[in-house]
């Protein structure tokens, strides 16, 4: 019968809380450039300027196809090496600026198909009403239709952030110190594996199912 | 010059001709309004006022200026073109006074002076802080139109504007919006398919069919002088009875002898119907008056009551078929004979053809 021992938790509190900042400064990282980043790969899809549609449509397939520990492991090991040989030096401890670009890009993939949707949400005659003001097609699409877009988007924004949040646990393939990592170290050190991660796999329940709720919570009121 | 005028204009989608050369003209401040069946093209011809549409033939110019031509377009956004949708397009994140200020330049005071005056000229004053969906149906009109009139636009476009209404605000909200129209002076073009609104609202309708204005003319030219079967039929009821004319601008029909004031004329501009020419007469329902004391009997096949009167379809010995609106206190059962007599104030015509 396993015993279990927790002691090894409390001491290890301040390294868990250094690696939970971790893991949301890559979460929000993330969720900023991929909503930006993001929105402007939607609007370039629906444009009717066929090159821009294409590239942003290989774009987004391009990295909704490869799974996401690949992603993470090319901006570690062949991207810095292939920066490396164009600059010709030393660029140091890569791996947080790794993570933080490869889930950026990444992201943006998914949020960018959220916000196409969320565009395609909002009736033509809301575009058609935009123009008829006098509005350039620019400024319809940034003071009309992202707004109401946006509005419709917040549960399955905030859905992909949970799913983000989690995700981000991943980076531990390129030794990155974030929660998970974090807890998989110490646990790994003190020979208490079984109990950190539990903890910590509580940890990320609360924190995600308090989220989730939330969510749900608005979602009530937004759709009425 | 004509504040709107289009000449030729065309407009295909693939092989299929939506609107097939169309020209008229509308002057400074009237209210015009297109008319016709679902799908005859006059939506697509709005847009292609509007700007969202090119077009394939002809041109389109808006206070002298060339807004439309084959391969070019000036963009919707710079016509000044007002427009009030279907389903009014109101912008549900913004409120009331902003959706109103949203296509306005100024800025400050005298911003918010314009929208204080739109809101007032619809009769929303002191609703502003409320959103869209806080109003009714006919509220959230008036607000669109408030959005259009805004920006002082050269040209308002309406594209059944009251289709999502109930049958009463509909006619009072005609009524209402004519009056806003006027009183801003300001040209507009409405398109509907429900001949009472294009009556209600208009100054001038053009009656469109298969993507061709088929008249253009004031309602009352529209009901009395109707240009074509098409017309005659579309606008109003009525139907068509046979007849042969006589000497003397004379008639003759089942129902008796019809006498015109002035010779017979073909009313599909085949000109003069002479002696022994075949003819169809478009009757409308108040020609056919209800007469005891007439020696011309029908038989009652229908009725539709409505309320002050009611609409009678009666059979005529031969079989043929006419409407006749009676106050309604004259109460027939179906089947019953009753006494009619003819009372036509403008003889419609048109020459028959051997098929029909």
């Amino acid at each position: 019968m396993y015993e279990f021992d927790w002691s090894s938790i409390p001491g290890a509190l301040p390294l868990l809380g250094k690696g939970l900042l971790v893991t949301l400064e890559v979460t929000l990282t993330a969720i900023v450039v991929g909503i930006g980043w993001g929105t402007l790969l939607a609007v370039a899809r629906l444009s009717s300027n066929r090159l821009l549609s294409f590239l942003a449509a290989g774009y987004v397939n391009l990295f909704r196809s490869v799974p996401l520990v690949m992603v993470i492991l090319w901006f570690y090991l062949i991207v810095p090496q292939a920066l490396k040989g164009l600059f010709g030096q030393d660029i140091g401890d890569i791996r947080l600026v790794s993570a933080l670009v490869a889930f950026a890009l990444f992201e943006a993939a998914y949020y960018s198909e959220i916000i196409r949707a969320g565009i395609q949400s909002v009736p033509k005659g809301q575009v058609a009403a935009g123009l008829a003001l006098g509005l350039t097609p620019g400024q319809t699409m940034r003071l009309v239709v992202l707004p109401q877009a946006f509005r419709n988007m917040i549960p399955l924004l905030l859905t992909q952030a949970i799913i983000l949040f989690q995700d981000t646990s991943l980076v531990y393939v390129i030794g990155l110190s974030d929660f998970f990592g974090t807890a998989y170290k110490v646990g790994d050190r003190d020979g208490r594996l079984v109990e950190l991660l539990l903890f910590a796999g509580a940890a990320y329940f609360v924190i995600c199912f308090t989220v989730s709720r939330l969510v749900k919570h608005l979602q009530a009121r937004f759709i009425k | 010059m004509a504040h709107l005028e289009l000449a030729d204009v065309m407009q295909r989608y693939g092989a299929h001709t939506v609107v097939d050369g169309i020209g008229f003209h509308i002057e400074a401040g009237v209210i015009a309004c297109l008319l016709g069946p679902s799908g005859c093209g006059k939506t697509t011809l709005l847009r292609c006022i509007a700007g969202f549409e090119d077009i394939a033939a002809g041109s389109i110019a808006l206070d002298g200026e060339l807004v439309s031509r084959p391969g070019f377009k000036l963009a919707p956004e710079q016509r000044r073109i007002g427009m009030v949708f279907q389903d009014y397009a109101l912008f549900p994140h913004l409120t009331v006074a902003d959706n109103i200020a949203f296509g306005l330049k100024t800025k400050g005071g005298e911003r918010q002076q314009r929208v204080a005056a739109m809101l007032d000229l619809v009769g929303l004053s002191g609703q502003g802080e409320k959103y869209p969906h806080e109003l009714s149906g006919g509220q959230q009109q008036r607000v669109a139109l408030a959005r259009a009139l805004a920006p002082a636009p050269r040209l308002v476009l309406l594209d059944e504007p009251f289709s999502n209404l109930d049958v009463d605000l509909r006619e009072r909200l005609s009524l209402e919006v004519r009056e806003i129209l006027k009183k801003a002076g300001t040209t507009a073009i409405l398109v509907t398919h429900d001949q009472h609104e294009a009556f209600a609202m208009a100054d001038e309708i053009g009656v469109m069919h298969e993507g061709r204005i088929q008249q253009w003319d004031t309602p009352y030219n529209l009901y009395h002088q109707p240009a074509n079967r098409f017309v005659a039929d579309f606008v109003g009821q009525g139907v068509f009875v046979p007849g042969t004319v006589l000497a003397g601008n004379r008639v003759q029909m089942e129902l008796g002898i019809l006498e015109s004031g002035v010779p017979v004329e073909c009313s599909a501009g085949c000109g003069i119907c002479g002696k022994g020419c075949g003819v169809d007469i478009l009757l409308r329902p108040d020609d056919v008056v209800h007469d005891d004391k007439s020696p011309l009997q029908a038989a009652v096949e229908h009725k539709a009551f409505r309320g002050a009167d009611i609409l009678y379809t009666l059979r005529l010995e031969s079989g043929a078929r006419v409407l006749s609106l009676v106050p309604s206190h004259h109460n027939h059962a179906l089947g019953e004979k009753i006494g009619i007599r003819l009372d036509v104030d403008h003889v419609v015509a048109f020459k028959r053809t051997p098929a029909a």
